[in-house]
C-alpha cells in the first residue's frame, strides 16, 4: 500500500513539474502567477500522499502550511503585477 | 529502484530545472515567481530529508516573507530595467563554472564524508525527557542552544531597524509603502476575510504543537505575519505608522521576555538561560508565545519595507 | 473490511491522479491564460479532493481526518478566489490575451 501511495505521489509530482515548467514559460505574467497555485494544489497532494505512506502525520502540517501560503503568494503576485502596471508613481515618491 | 527513489529523482530534477530557469529568466518578476516556486519545492525536499521543522519554515518564509521582499524589490527595480548594465558571456560562464565547482565540492563532501562524523544527537535525545519537550528541534532551540535562539531573535529586531533606516530622514517613523491592491476588489476582500481567521488558528496551532511535534514559534509567527500582510494588501486594514508605541512594544516583547526568563535563570537555576527542574516546559511555552507574536509583527514589518510617507496628523 | 478499504483508497487515489494528469494536459494544451486557469483550479482541485477522500480511511480519526479535510477546503477556497483574481487581472491588463 505504501508504495502505491508513494507511486501516486511521484505521478502527481511529475504532473506538477510538467505543468510548472509550462506555465513558467508562458508568455504572459498572468501565466506565471499561477505557479504558486499549481504548487499549492500539486505539492499539497504529493505531501499528503507521502504523509500517509510513511505514517508521519506532521507532513500534513507542511501541506497545510503550503496551501495557506501558496494562496498568500498568489495574492502577492497579482497585487505586485497590478501595481507595477499602473504608470503613476505614488504621490509621495521621494524621487 | 523503488517508488521513493523515483520520487526523489523527479524532485531533484525539478528543483534543478527551476533553479536554472530562475537564473535564465528575462525579467525580475518572472524570476521572483520562479523563486517562490523553488522555495515551495524546497519544502518538499526538506520533507524527503526528514527535516519537517525546516520544511515548515521553508514553506512559510520562502513564499511568505521572502516572496514579499523580492516582489517589492522587483517592482522598485522595474523602472531601471531598460538601462540596466548587462553582463557579458565570459563573465557569466566564469560565474557558472565557479558555482558548479562549489556545488560539486559540497556534493562530494556530502557523499564521501571524511572519516567518522561527530554527532551529539544521541546525547540530545537522551536528555530530552528532562526538558518536558518531545520535539528534539524545540529542545535544541530552547534548551541546548537557547542562547543562539535569543541572539537570533535580537538579530530580527536589528534587521527591522536596518530596513527602517533605509527610509529618508523625513520619513522616519512613517508608514511603510506596502503595495496595496489598487482597485477595490470584492473577491480579494472575501479572501482576506475568510483566510486570516483560519491562518491565525493555524499559526497558533503551529506554535502550540511545536513542543511535541514539528513546529514552533517561528513557523507560527510567519503564518501570522503573512495573514497580517494579506489583510493590509486587501485594504481591510491600514498599514500602521512605525512610530506607534504599541507596534514597537510588540516587536521587542518576544526577545525581552525571553531575556527576562534567561536572567531569571541566574536566580532560580544557577546560570543564564538555565531552567529550574520541572519548570522548563512552562517557561519555554511562555517565551515561545511571546516570540510568536513578536516574530509575526517583525516579519510583517520587514516585508512591508521602509517607511515611505508620514501619517497625516 | 481492510481489503475493501484498501481497494477504496487505491481507486480514489488513482482517480485523483488521473484528474491531476488531466489538469496538466489542460495546462500544456489550452490556448490562453484564462482556459489554463480552468484546468489548474478545477481539475487539480478535484484530483486533490479525490486523493483526500481516498486517504481518509487511513488517517487517525478525528483529528487526522479533520486536518485533511481542512487542507482540501482551504485549497478549494484559495483556488476559486485566486482564479477569479488572476482572471480579473488578465481582463484588465491584457485584454488582447
Amino acid at each position: 500500500m505504501a508504495s502505491i501511495l508513494i507511486g501516486a505521489a511521484c505521478f502527481v509530482l511529475a504532473a506538477t513539474a510538467l505543468g510548472l515548467l509550462r506555465i513558467l514559460r508562458g508568455p504572459a505574467d498572468a501565466d506565471r502567477m499561477m505557479a504558486a497555485q499549481l504548487l499549492g494544489t500539486g505539492g499539497v497532494a504529493a505531501l499528503i500522499l507521502l504523509a500517509v505512506a510513511v505514517r508521519t502525520p506532521a507532513i500534513v502540517d507542511v501541506a497545510l502550511m503550503l496551501a495557506l501560503l501558496a494562496a498568500f503568494a498568489s495574492v502577492a503576485f497579482v497585487s505586485s503585477a497590478s501595481r507595477s502596471r499602473d504608470k503613476a508613481p505614488p504621490a509621495t515618491d521621494p524621487r | 529502484m523503488n517508488a521513493a527513489f523515483i520520487f526523489d529523482v523527479v524532485l531533484a530534477a525539478l528543483v534543478f530545472t527551476i533553479a536554472t530557469w530562475i537564473i535564465a529568466a528575462r525579467d525580475a518578476f518572472s524570476a521572483v515567481v520562479g523563486f517562490v516556486a523553488y522555495g515551495l519545492l524546497l519544502a518538499l525536499v526538506w520533507v524527503e530529508l526528514s527535516a519537517i521543522d525546516v520544511a515548515l519554515t521553508e514553506a512559510a518564509i520562502g513564499s511568505g516573507v521572502t516572496g514579499m521582499l523580492l516582489l517589492g524589490a522587483a517592482s522598485r527595480l522595474r523602472k531601471t530595467e531598460p538601462t540596466a548594465v548587462s553582463v557579458g558571456l565570459p563573465m557569466r560562464l566564469l560565474a557558472a563554472v565557479l558555482c558548479a565547482l562549489i556545488a560539486a565540492a559540497l556534493g562530494f563532501l556530502v557523499l564521501f564524508p571524511p572519516g567518522t562524523i561527530f554527532t551529539l544527537a544521541p546525547d540530545a535525545m537522551a536528555h530530552l525527557p528532562e526538558t518536558g519537550l518531545r520535539n528534539p528541534v524545540a529542545g535544541v532551540l530552547f534548551v541546548y542552544r537557547a542562547f543562539d535562539t535569543l541572539l537570533e531573535k535580537v538579530v530580527l529586531v536589528l534587521a527591522l531597524v536596518g530596513v527602517w533606516s533605509l527610509a529618508l530622514d523625513r520619513f522616519w517613523g512613517g508608514i511603510p509603502g506596502l503595495p496595496v491592491f489598487e482597485q477595490p476588489n470584492t473577491v480579494l476582500t472575501l479572501l482576506s476575510q475568510l483566510l486570516p481567521p483560519l491562518g491565525i488558528v493555524v499559526g497558533i496551532y503551529m506554535f502550540w504543537t511545536g513542543a511535541n511535534n514539528p513546529g514552533g514559534a517561528f513557523q507560527g509567527g510567519t503564518v501570522l505575519a503573512a495573514m497580517w500582510i494579506l489583510v493590509m494588501i486587501a485594504g481591510l486594514q491600514h498599514m500602521p505608522s512605525t512610530d506607534r508605541r504599541m507596534l514597537r512594544l510588540l516587536v521587542v516583547l518576544g526577545p525581552a521576555i525571553f531575556l527576562v526568563i534567561g536572567l531569571l535563570g541566574f536566580a532560580l537555576a544557577g546560570s543564564f538561560l538555565a531552567y529550574p527542574p520541572g519548570y522548563a516546559k512552562p517557561l519555554i511555552i511562555i517565551a515561545e508565545a511571546a516570540l510568536t507574536v513578536s516574530i509575526g509583527v517583525t516579519l510583517g514589518l520587514l516585508a512591508a519595507g521602509p517607511p515611505e510617507r508620514m501619517a497625516r496628523r | 473490511m481492510t481489503l475493501a478499504l484498501n481497494i477504496f483508497t487505491a481507486l480514489a487515489v488513482f482517480a485523483g491522479t488521473f484528474f491531476f494528469l488531466a489538469g496538466t494536459v489542460g495546462l500544456l494544451r489550452f490556448p490562453d491564460a484564462l482556459t489554463r486557469l480552468h484546468a489548474l483550479t478545477k481539475a487539480d482541485n478535484l484530483g486533490l479532493g479525490l486523493v483526500v477522500l481516498g486517504l481518509l480511511p487511513r488517517v487517525e480519526w478525528p483529528f487526522g481526518a479533520f486536518k485533511l479535510i481542512s487542507v482540501w477546503l482551504l485549497v478549494q477556497l484559495s483556488g476559486a478566489i485566486v482564479a477569479q483574481l488572476i482572471a480579473d487581472f488578465v481582463r484588465r491588463e491584457e485584454p488582447h490575451a
